[in-house]
């Protein structure tokens, strides 16, 4: 065998495994998308479950899972963004054992099946600081979750920014804080805004933390109290295709469900992408 | 032999000298600094004078810029770094517990080896750092800015286009940028720290050309490697070899007539 034929063989087999990855994919999303958009409706999304769910709509279930991702927001991001400040800017004088650690702990955080941080939602926000089943017990738990992907991210965003910015900066008699905070973070927003997006449409589709700290079977009406039970997307469509009493009634709207789910997810994601272009695009 | 290393102080240093009025700007005081165990800079004696270019010469790792950045302690970001001795600027110890290091830095500006223009416009470059230092109203900031860009040089190549991205200019425009953003905040001494390495002959000469009318309003100091610009653009030169000053004269004495044979083997180009 020649070395072109190699090489073509080699290229047509990694051309193949990319491929198939697109394919399957495209799959999911076509199989999915097929069944589920004819169930789309506005009344479909504005009406609550009806009937044991064999019926109805799902707008608690939307409504659940927007306001976990709001709290999530607000209590992931400035703490994940905080600690990615830290690590970045703020270790010049500290052991650098200790900051190993910290990262160490925070990588493997990342790789802690969702579960676990379910029971530990459970065991902290439900039970110890007796926040009960409720969005504050979720959000909180799903905050926990994100935080190691948006800390990780955002402290790579944070040590992309050229270090001749920072020393710019500082030769100018500007104090480390103002450094941080009128050229490095600015320079390194794209990459954080990217990150965070991605933690949280992550976090969008999380359903085993919930099912610990809060999700309900049914709930006739979006209840908008935090310290509440409450429906989401993702719990619904476990509950639907797990507990009916007719899984098979309930199928049209698990499929809607889904769809309406994933269509959160890829746009999250399609945000994501286009932030990161535009300030790209913008910095040239 | 180490003795013989270490820069004989001229008898008088401004005799013949037409710099009239000369004043002591910076003067360093047996100045030692290391970096963790590395001993860079090694009991610097130096005066440096007001209204004049200073060059610092010598080769790679030699310690001018470690010198240079002992001016406006950028060293202090560097966690390892200790020093002993005195650097005082207008007699006043820059190291002393009562100076306050980001008032030192706006009196001291620095321009670097590789432009580094903040991704932002071109008039948000230049009023970056009156901002920090507390001018908030437009005009004013509009002012200085067009001061800062017609002292740099600037001005006329960029007046019609202040809100572009100051990445758009080409390396030698960005230079100069950065040139006017350290003269936005009025310092009195601006230290260059190779300020042409990056840049193409025609940029070089028009920042040399800068440098000059500079001197008439500040003390500026330049780090090079470059022989020739040390000889064009400075009245007087250190070189500087192993972290020691070895000889510190005008420029023309160093380069017509070296006292140590150090000097004379590197800028007839023994090593280097």
């Amino acid at each position: 065998m020649n070395k072109l034929t190699n090489e073509k063989i080699m290229f047509n087999a990694f051309k193949v495994v990319a491929f198939t990855i697109v394919a399957i994919v495209l799959g999911l999303l076509l199989f999915i998308f097929a069944r589920g958009v004819s169930v789309l409706s506005l009344d479909f999304l504005t009406s609550p479950p009806e009937n044991g769910m064999m019926g109805g709509g799902i707008s608690s279930p939307i409504l659940g899972t927007l306001l976990i991702m709001c709290m999530t927001v607000v209590f992931a991001i400035p703490l994940g963004i905080g600690a990615a400040i830290f690590l970045s800017e703020y270790t010049d004088n500290v052991d650098p054992r200790i900051t190993r650690m910290v990262r160490l702990a925070i990588n493997n955080l990342a790789g802690v099946p969702s579960i676990v941080y379910g029971l530990l939602g459970l065991g902290l926000f439900v039970l110890f600081m007796n926040f009960g089943f409720s969005v504050l017990s979720a959000s909180l738990t799903l905050s926990f979750l994100t935080l190691p992907v948006i800390i990780a991210a955002s402290e790579e965003a944070l040590r992309n920014v050229p270090r001749g910015y920072r020393e710019a900066s500082l030769a100018l008699g500007a104090t480390k804080w103002e450094t941080v905070r009128n050229v490095v973070l600015p320079s390194a927003l794209p990459g954080i805004l990217t990150a965070c997006i991605l933690g949280l449409s992550r976090a969008a589709g999380e359903t085993a933390p919930l099912l610990m700290t809060g999700a309900a079977y049914y709930l006739p009406r979006f209840s908008g109290n935090i310290l509440r039970q409450f429906m989401a997307l993702s719990t619904h469509i476990f509950y639907m295709a797990t507990q009916s009493p007719n899984p098979d009634l309930t199928r049209p709207i698990q499929y809607g469900t889904i769809t309406v789910l994933l269509i959160i997810v890829l746009s999250m994601n399609l945000v994501a992408v286009l932030v990161r272009s535009y300030y790209r695009r913008k910095l040239r | 032999m180490m003795r013989n290393m270490r820069y004989k102080k001229p008898v008088d240093p401004f005799e013949e000298m037409s710099f009239d009025g000369a004043e002591e700007k910076i003067e360093f005081d047996d100045f030692n600094l290391w970096y963790g165990d590395n001993h860079v800079l090694r009991d610097v004696d130096l005066e440096i004078n007001a209204s004049m270019i200073t060059a610092f010469m010598g080769p790679s790792g030699c310690g001018k810029s470690s010198l240079l950045r002992s001016i406006n302690r950028m060293n202090d970001l560097i966690p390892e770094c200790r020093y002993e001795g005195e650097i005082e600027i207008d007699d006043v110890d820059i190291n002393g517990p009562d100076v306050d290091v980001y008032e030192l830095r706006k009196r001291v500006g620095m321009v670097f080896q590789r432009p580094n223009p903040f991704p932002t416009s071109i008039h948000d470059n230049v009023a970056y750092g009156p901002r920090i230092h507390g001018i908030t109203k437009g005009r004013e900031l509009d002012q200085v800015v067009e001061r800062s860009l017609r002292e740099a040089a600037l001005w006329d190549e960029v007046s019609d286009r202040l809100g572009d991205s100051a990445l758009s200019l080409s390396g030698g425009q960005q230079q100069r940028l950065c040139i006017a953003r350290a003269l936005a905040v009025e310092p009195e001494i601006i230290l260059l720290d190779e300020p042409c390495s990056a840049l193409d002959p025609i940029a070089t000469t028009k920042i040399e050309a800068l440098m000059r009318r500079l001197k008439e309003k500040y003390t500026v100091i330049l780090v090079t490697h470059n022989l020739q610009q040390a000889a064009r653009v400075s009245d007087m030169t250190a070189f500087m070899y192993l972290g020691r000053i070895v000889e510190f004269d005008r420029t023309r004495e160093i380069f017509e007539n070296p006292r140590e044979e150090l000097t004379e083997n590197y800028i007839t180009g023994k090593f280097g």
